[in-house]
């Protein structure tokens, strides 16, 4: 399954019926050594775009939205005990949650790779 | 001949072993005038103490509220005391030693009279609900002072009560609020227009008193863009929030038109004088539309930092504000001063909605004392003539440190002068290496990385107290960086060298926070 | 112009390499008509005239040393050793900036990490931040945060709560428009407000020892308050106090706001003071102000840096938890300072002198005919009624040199019930001349 990008640097990728979301390599990059996560509660509905998480580096915070509308059906604990994981794989191991989207279709309407790709040459 | 003394040595040997000698390690860890200290609690003093009273009677009726077991708190004889702080204060820098010029915070020289004066005993001893007539002396004092803020501000009310800057942004955009509850509109008018390069605290401000914030962009000179800022305007807005001068050190040009466009949009000014001390005695808020501004006395007024803290936060209100201050004020009449302490008593001395209460007494009287004796040891002439110096020294740093680094904005500054990085652009060296650098030269580094608008941001404000000739050799100390760093001195990302510690790790600190010292058998 | 170091010479050739003719040009973004107004105040004067004129105004008010003297309800005085004014007088304390550069300010850090450390020991609680405005502030600030925590918007305030304190966290709710149950007030301290928490219920804010002096055990209430999910907010305004009672910690506190004047710092006439603000672990990250944590540098060697600063003003802007940007930096090493010289031996023993002065003065009003003690149980500081208006004869003694207390009518001028009782405070500066001379004083005047 191809990931998708938002704007605001999520990347949601579906695995089954699940839409895994995290932050991509250059939002980790950005934020710099990543010191807290903090994660929504499962069961927890969002719209699209609306603040989902919370993620912090030293000397900057940062909402994470959810790139799609859904529930939360499962959260990764792993980087709320060690947000440096954030760091080293975010677009692998340190995904931060899993939702039912509400719309799966919802991903057609987010950048491809290569649209995101050229977002972060024009920023 | 009789000799009674032996020869020694009287000046430094220069030998080659010697010379490869440098800097070796010490056993206590210490440098010279550099000395390691420990924390209270590592001093094994949990059963001594540094005070001479009287053994207590024994007599308690406290019954079962009486504490029991070790509250672990350590004491120290007083030559103990005396010389841990002694050893700390010497890992500080401090104004006293050298410039400091942190751009936004204005770092002048602390007279030590205005230090003599808050410690007298009729300003020092005195508490804040004995009754009014034995405390008519400190009632007059800040009576006087808002005087000097009135005249100072062409503004016709001052709250005196907000105890540093961002209470006193609290202060007025709670004003704000309650004159637009008396009009009926505070449901309507939500929106709060800021800049993008404003404090941190005036987004924050606006978000407590329950507001929404909306950034207004700046345009190429680094001031507020008009245009976009009319677009902006609209029957929900409540105030625009702009700092003058601003953030990036430049005076806003369009002030006026803002004040205009904003009262037209049935919104209100509110002005963060943070940077006033540019501007003291020169030019009047009130002169210029200004609704609400607070006034940082520990800044312009150089009531002392303290290390952060304590401050004081004024605030002057336009005559459409004034009635929304908060209580307690001083009133004058018949000769005396009285308090008015509650709301209830404000609205029966027919001052209308007067706002509810921000603090607990009347204000930082310690502070209130500091700034009248600067303001009185200045008058009027000092007071401009200080603004005038502070201006022409950022303009002075800005004209000499143009030859090697980039400015962010084109002309003259105020009173801080601001660079961007491009200069060390492809050189890998940081704003935070140049500042760094600085604490080597023996310098308290500038601002850096504020205003966010500007990337690398350095925010260089030196104040009216220094000389021309420190001046001179902190441009030259900043000139022979800013080379290093062009041509990639790899020294500069290690830096401080020479400094009581290295970098310190940020990362660590937060990843898992150590707050309190623990008992080593409990970790 | 003696703190102006530039002459007119440095000025002229400052404006030349500038490139400007006169200083006026660089102010040239100022509208012209608003450059350089009249404005109506003296020139500047010598340091003997600055001297002459502030000390006249401070000889017009009576200094608490001066004679008898019991005034408290929020600010105490108390013996300040000379070593604490000495030492937050050197220039590396008093003329230092907020420590942003953490390699040339560890004498601040270090002394912030041990004022945190001291304040959550003093409290029994976990953590400490690094000081608040004041008092009154941190408790608001509390109040803040608890609605931020538990995310419910009605707040219970004691009847027993400084009416000062109460008027400032009503101040901060309106602005986020929370709920305050009416809670009428408690002159004897047996209110039940355990009875008052409902399931909206974010906090209840008891003072203790509250403002009447009562002595209050939190626990019963600590647990009403775990049991629906609302924190306590425990408020002290006499942080002597914790020398000799319960902290608030160890009767189930979740948040302390305190006031730490009565340690270190002088009357000020109400300010500058300092706030104190412990809490649990686990809400670190919901809590206002300024942190000090321990790291290492480069070479390994510990040092302190300002933390979690996400949570503050300058990064998380209109998302931060307070809008605060300082704190009470030198109050607070006044604080620690004077905290050190103290110890727990020296703490404890200012709490019982206090404690002691304050029974026997209690003793000696007792044998006023009129008076009636109304506190049972406290710390150094009760109430009495009187005869007659407390507001009255407390000018009547003021004008006979005594300064007998806070009458109910200054801080509850619109409750004619409070109007005559006298809230009256001592400390280990009382002596026993004093005491004899309030009670002398107090039965001449009634």
């Amino acid at each position: 399954m191809t990931v998708r990008y938002t704007k605001d640097h999520e990347w949601v990728r579906m695995e089954g019926d699940v839409a895994v979301v995290g932050i991509t390599k250059h939002a980790a990059e950005q934020l710099g050594d990543v010191v807290f996560v903090e994660l929504p509660e499962t069961g927890r509905a969002f719209g699209q775009g609306d603040d989902m998480a919370v993620v912090e580096s030293v000397k900057a915070a940062s909402d994470v939205y959810a790139p799609i509308a859904g529930e939360i059906v499962d959260v990764n604990q792993a980087i709320v005990d060690e947000p440096a994981k954030v760091n080293e794989d975010p677009e692998g191991a340190a995904w931060f949650v899993k939702m039912k989207p509400a719309d799966a279709s919802a991903l057609d309407s987010l950048m491809d790779e290569a649209a995101y790709k050229k977002l972060l040459e024009n920023a | 001949m009789a000799m009674n003394a032996q020869g020694r040595p009287t000046r430094a040997e220069v030998t080659q072993a010697a010379a490869a000698q440098r800097a070796p390690t010490t056993f206590t860890g210490n440098r010279a005038l550099q000395i390691e200290e420990s924390l209270i609690f590592e001093k094994d003093a949990f059963d001594k103490t540094g005070v001479d009273l009287p053994e207590p009677k024994g007599t308690s009726r406290l019954g079962a509220h009486a504490r029991d077991g070790a509250i672990g708190l350590p004491g120290l004889s007083e030559p103990e005391t005396m010389r841990h702080f002694v050893r700390l204060s010497q890992k500080n820098y401090a104004i006293d030693m050298g410039p400091f010029p942190l751009g936004s915070c204005t770092m002048k020289h602390n007279p030590r009279l205005n230090e003599k004066m808050a410690r007298l005993p009729g300003f020092a001893d005195i508490h804040p609900l004995q009754p009014q007539s034995t405390v008519q002396g400190a009632l007059a004092l800040i009576h006087e002072l808002a005087e000097w803020l009135i005249a100072l501000t062409g503004m016709p009310a001052v709250a005196m009560s907000p105890k540093a800057g961002a209470h006193g942004e609290l202060c007025g955009m709670m004003a704000i609020k309650a004159a637009l509850e008396a009009r009926g509109e505070a449901q309507t008018r939500k929106r709060v227009l800021a800049p993008e390069s404003a404090h941190g605290t005036n987004p924050a401000t606006a978000a407590q008193c329950g507001f929404r914030v909306d950034s207004i962009p700046a345009d190429r000179s680094g001031r507020v863009d008009l245009a976009a800022l009319k677009e902006k305007l609209g029957p929900d807005v409540a105030a625009i929030m702009v700092t003058n001068p601003n953030t990036c050190g430049l005076f806003e040009r369009d002030v006026m038109a803002i004040a205009e466009a904003v009262h037209e949009a049935g919104g209100y000014f509110y002005c963060d004088g943070a940077n006033f001390n540019a501007i003291a005695g020169k030019v009047r808020p009130g002169d210029l539309g200004v609704d609400a501004m607070h006034i940082n006395l520990h800044k312009t007024f150089s009531t002392p930092h303290g290390g952060g803290g304590p401050g004081s936060g004024p605030v002057v209100l336009s005559e459409a504000l004034a009635p929304f201050a908060p209580v307690p004020y001083v009133v004058k009449e018949n000769g005396g001063y009285h308090l008015v302490e509650t709301r209830r008593a404000a609205e029966a001395e027919g001052e209308g909605h007067a706002g509810g209460r921000l603090t607990a007494f009347h204000g930082q009287m310690g502070m209130f004392v500091r700034a009248l004796s600067y303001m009185l040891s200045h008058g009027l002439d000092g007071i401009r003539q200080a603004a005038e110096d502070a201006v022409l020294n950022a303009n002075y740093v800005l004209a000499r440190l143009k030859t090697e680094m980039t400015p962010a904005f084109e002309g003259y500054c105020m009173h801080e002068a601001l660079f961007d990085d491009r200069f060390m652009k492809g050189t890998g060296v940081e704003t935070i290496d140049f500042a760094k650098a600085m604490i080597d030269e023996g310098y308290h580094p500038m601002t850096t990385y504020f205003p966010l608008v500007v990337r690398g941001a350095m925010l260089i404000e030196p104040t009216e107290s220094e000389s021309r000739q420190e001046l001179d050799l902190f441009c030259d100390a900043l000139l022979s960086i800013a080379r290093r760093a062009k041509a990639g001195d790899p020294a500069l990302k290690s830096a401080p060298h020479h400094a009581p510690r290295r970098r310190l790790d940020e990362t660590a600190a937060a990843r898992a926070p150590i707050l309190r010292w623990t008992a080593p058998d409990r970790e | 112009m003696r703190y102006l170091p530039l002459t007119a010479a440095d000025r002229r050739a400052m404006m030349d390499v500038i490139g400007v003719r006169e200083v006026d040009d660089l102010f040239r973004d100022v509208p012209a008509a608003a450059l350089n107004p009249k404005i109506d105040l003296p020139l500047h004067k010598s340091e003997l005239e600055v001297e002459r004129i502030l000390s006249a105004m401070a000889a017009k008010n009576r200094a608490a040393g001066a004679g008898p003297f019991f005034v408290g309800c929020g600010a105490y005085r108390h013996h300040v050793p000379a070593t604490v004014d000495h030492i937050i007088q050197r220039s590396e304390f008093l003329t230092a900036y907020t420590p942003y550069q953490p390699e040339i300010a560890q004498g601040t850090l270090q002394y912030l990490f041990e004022f945190q450390t001291q304040v959550a020991a003093l409290t029994g609680m976990e953590v400490a931040n690094a000081s608040m405005y004041d008092g009154s502030t941190a408790c608001a600030e509390a109040v803040l945060m608890a609605g931020r925590v538990t995310k419910r918007d009605r707040v219970v305030l004691s009847g027993g709560l400084h009416p000062h304190y109460a008027a400032v966290a009503r101040t901060n709710l309106d602005l986020v428009g929370a709920k305050v149950a009416a809670v009428p007030l408690d002159p004897g301290g047996t209110e039940n407000l355990a009875a008052l928490i409902d399931a909206n219920t974010s906090c209840v804010v008891v003072q203790n020892p509250d403002v009447f002096g009562n002595l209050r055990d939190l626990s019963p209430l600590a647990a009403a308050c775990r049991e629906k999910g609302a924190l306590l907010i425990a408020v002290v305004t006499e942080a002597v106090s914790l020398g000799a009672v319960r902290s608030p910690g160890e009767m189930g506190a979740d948040i302390v706001a305190g006031e730490g004047q009565s340690i270190g710092n002088a009357l000020n006439f109400g300010g500058p003071y300092v706030g104190l603000f412990a809490t649990r672990q686990k809400y670190v990250r919901q809590m206002p102000g300024r942190l000090c944590g321990q790291t290492v540098d480069a070479d390994g060697k510990r040092g302190f840096v300002l933390t979690l600063s996400t949570r503050e003003q300058h990064i998380r802007r209109d998302k931060a938890t307070s809008n605060i940007c300082t704190n009470s930096g030198l109050c607070a090493l006044a604080f620690t300072v004077h905290m050190t010289l103290l110890g727990e031996k020296g703490l404890r023993r200012v709490a019982m002198l206090s404690h002691e002065a304050a029974c026997k003065t209690a003793d000696a009003l007792a044998k006023v005919p009129g008076v009636k003690i109304e506190t049972e149980t406290f710390f150094n500081e009760f109430t009495i009624r009187l005869p007659t208006n407390a507001s009255e004869v407390v000018n009547a003694l003021a004008a006979k040199g005594v300064l007998a207390g806070v009458p109910g009518g200054r801080l509850w001028p619109h409750d004619p019930s409070t109007h005559d009782l006298l809230v009256v405070a001592a400390t280990e500066m009382t002596t026993d001349q004093d005491i004899a001379a309030v009670a002398r004083a107090l039965e001449e005047v009634l």
